[in-house]
């Protein structure tokens, strides 16, 4: 008897569910659970009041990171407010054993990007953090999601949460994509296709041309974004270019274990003939460079394009209070709008890939004089390859800086805020009112049109600074 | 932490029609840095509801004592972005216990659920008929009846049913949680760990 055919999410997602409850969620288990200072102490404070124990300490992985000054780590942090928040980190990790590269610590950066660098991120397994964006380690052959601080506090007592199974989507681009289109200009693209609410209640899987020939950081940078169109977390099954990446990593699985583990990673794959709730597909030629131009990052367009109009409707007042916001108008271009400020670093594109990309446009060229550049790495780990590789050389020529690892300016919880009114063009994620500082006014485009904008001051087509 | 029990809530809505409210709107990230769960309330829609200098803003809702009561009522895609369950604490420390939307963003759906706010996701066309209700009388009042997974325009009668699963609307109308519930299983969960490869 042939079996159903089923998708990689499915049998992931199957083999952790450890009761199920009729009309009512999966009890689903855990295999990784990163935390960090903003969202984890409420729960440590809850397990206190009912006293609960940590379950298995080991499963639990802490990084200080969205809270984190980005200059000067050596020294005291200057905010009590921040400081009391990661001294609880610390002081909960120690007291329940659980392991902490809290500021100063080499291991230390943001979760997203040292989870997956030291090997603790690997396929086929549940993974879960109080941070929306974990659905970076989907990248990977991975579940993972975003939770709240009631589900942190579920899984450090009892490593499962309550989860209903989401529906399936999936997301095809097929095709080679063109001069200075990069992952992050992917997954704008479909961002802007399905809106910023589109795969609400589904998990995507990427599938394609594109996604099999992309690079472990660029497929990071995809899968990252997936909740960004309101989807639970974005997966794309594991192959050679994963066991590749995974292969040596500190906490990677070695010798006998790493045969094992790689004999079942190999079955992680989407059936053919499974069948998804819903699915699409695009071409890859039909993506150029993108450029955020709204509030939400579903209003995006190519960088050569003109915002579009308000359509009637429902929406139209939502559209223009976000035109409003930004300060622009209907129809207008988007190339040659000044930058003030350019940001490249987060969870999204804060690896050692971006800061290549960067440094190919900036290299033999200089900053624009009022343009303010905050260039951050994602973990010391990034930030060693930035020095050793020679970009440090290039960035420092150019009149740039290196700052330290951190969050910084994605959420400005630290002192890196923009000020008010003032346009940055950004390689995180998000560009809602007020994200990054009250008042601030985020562009979202890829390290390509950040270093594009950095060297000219204004929102310029990557492709022209580019050599063919 | 504990929460109210939910089971029949009748009162006068907060109106909100703007479409994607995400959670830095909801509470910006400047204020995630307590480390008890208190005081958010004071910060729910902070860069609406305040000037710089922390005056208040006059053209926002919340500021305009015509409207009060115990329900949210807000456009589709409310909740989107972060993961903080800050966002959910700020609107019950506010005084919400219910929002009603055409739509939820996911994750906020279930921090709601998880800490005793009930979201009452409705059709494009009911949420209209509120929002037409409020404006004839900031006053008007809805129902919310757990049991029975309705919410009417008290002035109309007009009312829709809503979806909730029976696992999570026990929880709320017992003022239960998922912890309680999951303590309760502790050895299936320590058979099922001793199986897993990770």
């Amino acid at each position: 008897m042939s079996q159903i055919p089923t998708t990689v999410f499915d049998k992931v997602w199957d083999s952790h569910v450890v009761r199920k409850i009729e009309d009512g969620p999966d009890v689903f288990f855990i295999d990784r659970h990163f935390i960090h200072e903003v969202t984890s102490p409420v729960a440590f404070l809850g397990l206190e009041s009912r006293g609960l124990k940590v379950m298995f300490p080991e499963k639990t992985f802490a990084t200080a990171d969205h809270n984190t000054p980005t200059i000067n780590q050596h020294l005291p942090v200057q905010d009590p407010l921040s400081a009391n928040q990661l001294k609880a980190l610390e002081t909960n990790s120690s007291k329940y054993g659980i392991s902490h590269w809290g500021l100063g610590n080499p291991k230390n950066g943001i979760v997203h990007v040292v989870g997956p660098e030291n090997g603790i991120t690997l396929p086929g397994m549940t993974i879960v953090c109080g941070d929306s964006h974990t659905s970076t380690h989907g990248a990977f052959g991975a579940i993972a999601f975003g939770i709240g601080t009631s589900e942190v506090e579920m899984v450090l007592s009892s490593q499962c949460i309550m989860q209903p199974k989401p529906k399936k989507m999936r997301i095809n681009v097929n095709g080679k994509l063109g001069k200075g289109v990069t992952p992050k200009d992917v997954v704008l693209y479909i961002i802007a296709k399905l809106t910023a609410a589109g795969a609400t209640g589904y998990f995507v899987e990427y599938a394609g041309d594109v996604f099999e020939q992309m690079s472990m950081e660029g497929r990071m940078t995809v899968c990252n974004m997936s909740i960004e169109m309101g989807a639970r977390g974005g997966i794309i099954a594991p192959d050679e270019t994963t066991f590749a990446y995974i292969k040596g990593r500190e906490k990677a699985p070695k010798g006998e274990a790493w045969d094992k583990a790689l004999a079942y990673w190999k079955t992680l794959k989407t059936d053919a003939g499974a069948t998804f709730d819903q699915e699409h597909t695009f071409d890859a030629a039909d993506i150029e460079p993108m450029i955020t131009y709204g509030t939400n990052p579903g209003m995006g367009l190519g960088i050569t394009q003109h915002i579009p109009s308000a359509a009637s409707g429902s929406g139209k007042a939502s559209y223009e209070k976000s035109l409003n916001y930004m300060g622009f108008h209907e129809e207008e271009s988007m190339l040659g709008k000044k930058v003030d400020y350019v940001f490249i670093g987060s969870c999204t594109n804060g690896r050692i890939e971006d800061f290549r990309a960067f440094a190919s446009i900036v290299k033999g060229r200089k900053k624009a004089d009022h343009v303010t550049a905050w260039i951050v790495p994602g973990s010391h780990i990034v930030e060693q390859q930035i020095k050793e590789e020679g970009i440090l050389d290039i960035l420092t020529d150019a009149g740039f800086q290196l700052r330290q690892p951190g969050c910084s300016a994605c959420l400005a919880m630290n002192d890196d805020k923009i000020p008010a009114g003032k346009y940055a063009v950004s390689t995180s994620n998000r560009n809602f009112e007020g994200r990054q500082g009250p008042g601030a006014r985020t562009l979202l485009a890829s390290p390509l049109v950040a270093a594009a904008a950095a060297v000219t001051g204004v929102v310029t087509d990557p492709r022209v600074l580019m050599a063919d | 932490m504990a929460y109210d029990k939910f089971t029949v809530l009748r009162s006068s809505a907060v109106p909100m029609p703007i479409e994607n409210v995400d959670t830095d709107q909801i509470i910006p990230a400047r204020f995630l840095k307590a480390t008890e769960r208190k005081g958010f309330g004071d910060n729910l829609f902070r860069d609406w509801r305040y000037e710089n200098d922390n005056t208040p803003k006059k053209d926002f809702v919340l500021n305009n004592p015509i409207y009060s009561g115990k329900i949210l009522v807000a456009g589709k895609n409310f909740g989107s972005g972060s993961s903080r369950e800050h966002a959910a604490w700020a609107i019950y420390d506010y005084g919400f216990r219910c929002v009603v939307s055409s739509f939820f963003a996911d994750i906020f759906k279930n921090n709601s659920l998880n800490i005793g706010i009930l979201p009452v996701q409705v059709s494009a066309v009911f949420l209209d008929k509120i929002f037409t209700a409020i404006e004839a009388d900031p006053k008007a009042e809805l129902e919310v009846n757990l049991p029975e997974q309705t919410i009417t325009i008290a002035a109309t009668g007009e009312s829709e049913k809503f979806d909730i699963n029976s696992y999570k609307k026990h929880n709320l109308q017992n003022g239960y949680d998922d912890i309680d519930y999951l303590q309760a299983m502790k050895s299936e969960i320590e058979t099922f760990a001793a199986k897993s490869m990770y």
